[in-house]
């Protein structure tokens, strides 16, 4: 790699060199300059670039990255990582048990420059049942460290590394079986900035795509257990930015400001999926292909292999919610590969008319849809054994299945989809509601007092799921709380 | 290796307390039939023949190995010497001469070096098992001898990975397995008399090639072989061992060779 010399900062430094020159003898003159021009040093190979002084790494859990390097010069760099094996939550009601480099999936973001040498020290907590170890794909040597960081629980090891290439790279547990330990959640990404750093921007972001495989189908209850059959016939049960549904939605959406240029450091722990990186609404300015010196501009989708990166940036140019979305997109709807990023600012109606409807692109869950006209379902999960779990699984079920459509608190979107708050048309005849949950509806209704003319589909829910989340529904957002049970749920059905 | 003064001194101790202990800790143990099978990683992957030998039905306890460095008070927590167990030696434990609180009397120990289980099995005239011999009696199930196929038990050894904080659960709280053997799968790992002769011997660098199969040869595992994942977790675990780690996840029980001339031990 060629080091581009920083000519401002360089003549500065000569001409206060030169003057000084002048004033001292001319043989201490001479001295000086070639001082000046060992300052100017291109190195030939990174691996001869030169690293003093000692740094602890700054480690940052995801969506957020640590600060970048600038023109810091080549360190000592110590990387502290300890790896967790942790029970978290995939999505509401959903459990599972995640291996995590620095306790998040993905792992905590390490920030190098090239030169770096790397004190990296791996931790593997006692009360963890496993062996693990590191392969960063940043390292040059057998294994990417996984050989010499082969870790048990209640040991550290410790290796080291210099970072050669710049760019932006994934680094996974290695530990047999591999595609047990990816799956589990054991990603993540280290960055290697080229000599005086990437380019400044406003907003930067630390995002990872993961496929997980669970015994259950999407949205199951419970504590999930790893499905190692699922994994080796790659059927995804959930596609996730950020190790869970949600991650990156609602009151966790990254944030920028219109007129802000946005860089994403993304990255695809796999186990098996490719993703097809996109955002709603934006086009990449710029993309760094496969996180390395290629950069492509005016890119709408971007490809990014399992266990590959890419960096993209573009600038913000009106506000609203954009939607990151890997576009094989089912996964985006239906598995939970979506997340957002909202832009406040002022509105440019030249670039952008209006009218977006924030909150529009929303999970419709994994619930199979059909076209109103339907017949048999599986009867499913353990029924609910109280009000209060009726509630909960209830609300499990809406945020899954009714939640994209008729919004968090009931309200609907505006001349598309009615609100289930305080609804005159819910409330009127609890039959009827049962009848649209099971059957779907389309054609005009009028709900407090304003028409609606649209198609809801049928769902394919059991009996206990539609009382559930119809008894959520009627005691929530000033309704009638009426207690819908599976009986009236199949006497409707049988009908 | 180094062994220090105390050891003759326990071999007159062992002499006269065998005897008295086989009788005795005998009843605890059962018969496993010998037989042929191929493990997940043979020294060369082919069939192994194990020899009948006996096996502890649960693995040793806290309250047991109280017992034990009572009687052998060079094997207390503050005692040990730091090459035969690290730092985490009994970490858990209150005292020398106790477990406290925290820990179940009746749970696996843990945090007990490979060293301390070899001396341990060794006072009740014993020994540790075999990686094939410990392999060979953990095949089974609750009715089969070798139910390596079986998608249930495959299940029930991966579900142990993700349920927290097993190792301090009683005794005899998982199932009793065909040869009437409890808590080979569930509770806790256990250590085997040469952990390390397969895939990783100590000297990582010399075992390239082996590694690799570690690293990333579990890759090539079609879906037939399903049943070797469990088994490739334990391989995996065992490799990132050494003799004085004591961890919190790991015990240990013992067996006895039937025969005089059982060739389970070839070392």
């Amino acid at each position: 790699m060629n080091v581009q010399p920083k000519h401002i900062f360089m003549n500065t430094q000569l001409t206060k060199k030169i003057f000084l020159s002048l004033i001292l003898a001319v043989g201490f003159g001479s001295l000086i300059l070639s001082c000046a021009k060992k300052e100017k040093k291109v190195y030939e190979s990174t691996a001869d670039i030169p690293a003093n002084r000692e740094m602890i790494a700054e480690l940052t859990s995801p969506p957020h990255v640590p600060t970048p390097v600038g023109d810091r010069k080549a360190k000592l760099l110590k990387v502290d990582m300890e790896i967790l094996e942790q029970e978290g939550e995939m999505t509401n009601g959903v459990r599972y048990v995640y291996w995590t480099f620095g306790g998040t999936v993905p792992g905590s973001f390490i920030r190098t420059r090239v030169g770096d040498e790397v004190e990296f020290h791996l931790k593997n907590h006692p009360e963890n049942k496993l062996p693990h170890n590191i392969d960063l794909h940043a390292v040059t040597g057998p294994g990417g460290g996984a050989e010499s960081s082969f870790v048990a629980p209640g040991h550290e090891k410790v290796f080291s590394f210099k970072t050669l290439n710049p760019g932006l790279y994934v680094y996974h547990c290695a530990t047999a079986p591999v595609g047990m330990h990816i799956a589990n959640g054991m990603y993540g990404l280290i960055l290697v900035e080229p000599e005086g750093g990437l380019p400044l921007v406003d907003k930067e972001y630390y995002i990872m795509q993961g496929d997980f495989y669970t015994k259950g189908a999407n949205g199951e209850r419970g504590l999930q257990p790893f499905d190692m059959q699922k994994a080796v016939d790659e059927r995804a049960d959930y596609v996730v930015f950020n190790g869970k549904m949600g991650a990156l939605t609602g009151d966790n959406a990254i944030t920028a400001n219109v007129g802000e240029t946005v860089r994403l450091f993304v990255g695809n722990g796999g186990p098996n999926l490719v993703s097809s990186f996109h955002v709603i609404g934006e086009i990449f300015d710029k993309v760094h292909v496969e996180g390395g010196d290629l950069i492509n501009e005016n890119v709408q989708t971007t490809l990014i292999p399992a266990g590959g990166a890419a960096i993209v940036e573009f600038k913000v140019d009106v506000p609203g919610t954009f939607i990151l979305v890997d576009h094989s997109i089912f996964r985006a709807f239906n598995k939970g590969a979506l997340g957002m990023l909202k832009v406040q600012g002022e509105k440019n109606k030249t670039i952008y008319s209006g009218e977006l409807e924030d909150g529009i692109y929303l999970p419709e869950g994994s619930g199979i849809q059909k076209m109103p006209s339907t017949n048999g379902v599986v009867e499913s999960e353990i029924p609910a054994k109280s009000m209060e779990e009726k509630m909960e699984f209830g609300k499990a079920t809406y945020m899954q299945t009714c939640f994209a459509c008729h919004q968090a608190e009931g309200q609907g979107i505006a001349n598309a989809f009615p609100p289930l708050a305080k609804s005159d048309y819910l409330n009127a005849d609890v039959n009827r509601a049962i009848d649209i949950v099971l059957h779907g509806k389309t054609g005009e209704i009028t709900v407090n007092g304003q028409k609606y003319n649209s198609v809801m589909t049928a769902q394919t829910l059991s009996d206990e799921e539609v009382a559930n989340v119809l008894t959520y529904v009627y005691n929530s957002w000033g309704n009638s709380k009426k207690d819908v049970t599976p009986a009236m749920v199949k006497s409707v059905r049988n009908k | 290796m180094n062994i220090s003064p105390f050891f003759k001194v326990a071999i007159t101790v062992i002499g006269i307390i065998t005897v008295n202990i086989v009788s005795a800790q005998s009843e605890n143990m059962v018969t496993v039939q010998g037989g042929t099978y191929i493990p997940l990683y043979g020294v060369d992957s082919t069939a192994v023949t194990v020899e009948t030998f006996s096996m502890d039905i649960y693995p040793v306890t806290n309250r047991e190995y109280l017992q034990f460095v009572l009687e052998y008070p060079e094997w207390k927590k503050s005692k040990v010497k730091r090459l035969f167990a690290d730092g985490n030696y009994l970490v858990n434990w209150e005292s020398d001469n106790s477990f406290g609180n925290q820990l179940a009397a009746d749970a696996a120990v843990t945090n007990v070096s490979w060293f301390a289980a070899k001396k341990y099995c060794e006072c009740q005239g014993k020994r540790l098992p075999t990686v094939d011999e410990w392999e060979y009696a953990a095949m089974a199930d609750k009715s089969n001898p070798d139910a390596r196929k079986k998608e249930s038990y495959n299940q029930l050894i991966l579900d142990w990975y993700e349920a927290p904080k097993t190792f301090n659960n009683s005794i005899g709280s998982t199932f009793k397995n065909y040869w009437g053997i409890y808590d080979l799968h569930g509770l806790v790992w256990e250590w085997t008399m040469d952990f390390n002769s397969v895939l990783i011997s100590g000297e990582s660098r010399k075992d390239v090639d082996k590694d690799s199969n570690l690293f990333c040869g579990s890759a090539a595992v079609g879906a037939s072989d399903l049943m070797n994942y469990a088994a490739f977790m334990r391989y995996a675990f065992r490799g990132s061992l050494k003799a004085n780690y004591a961890i919190r996840n790991l015990g240990f029980r013992c067996v006895q060779a039937k025969g005089k001339n059982n060739k389970n031990v070839t070392y």
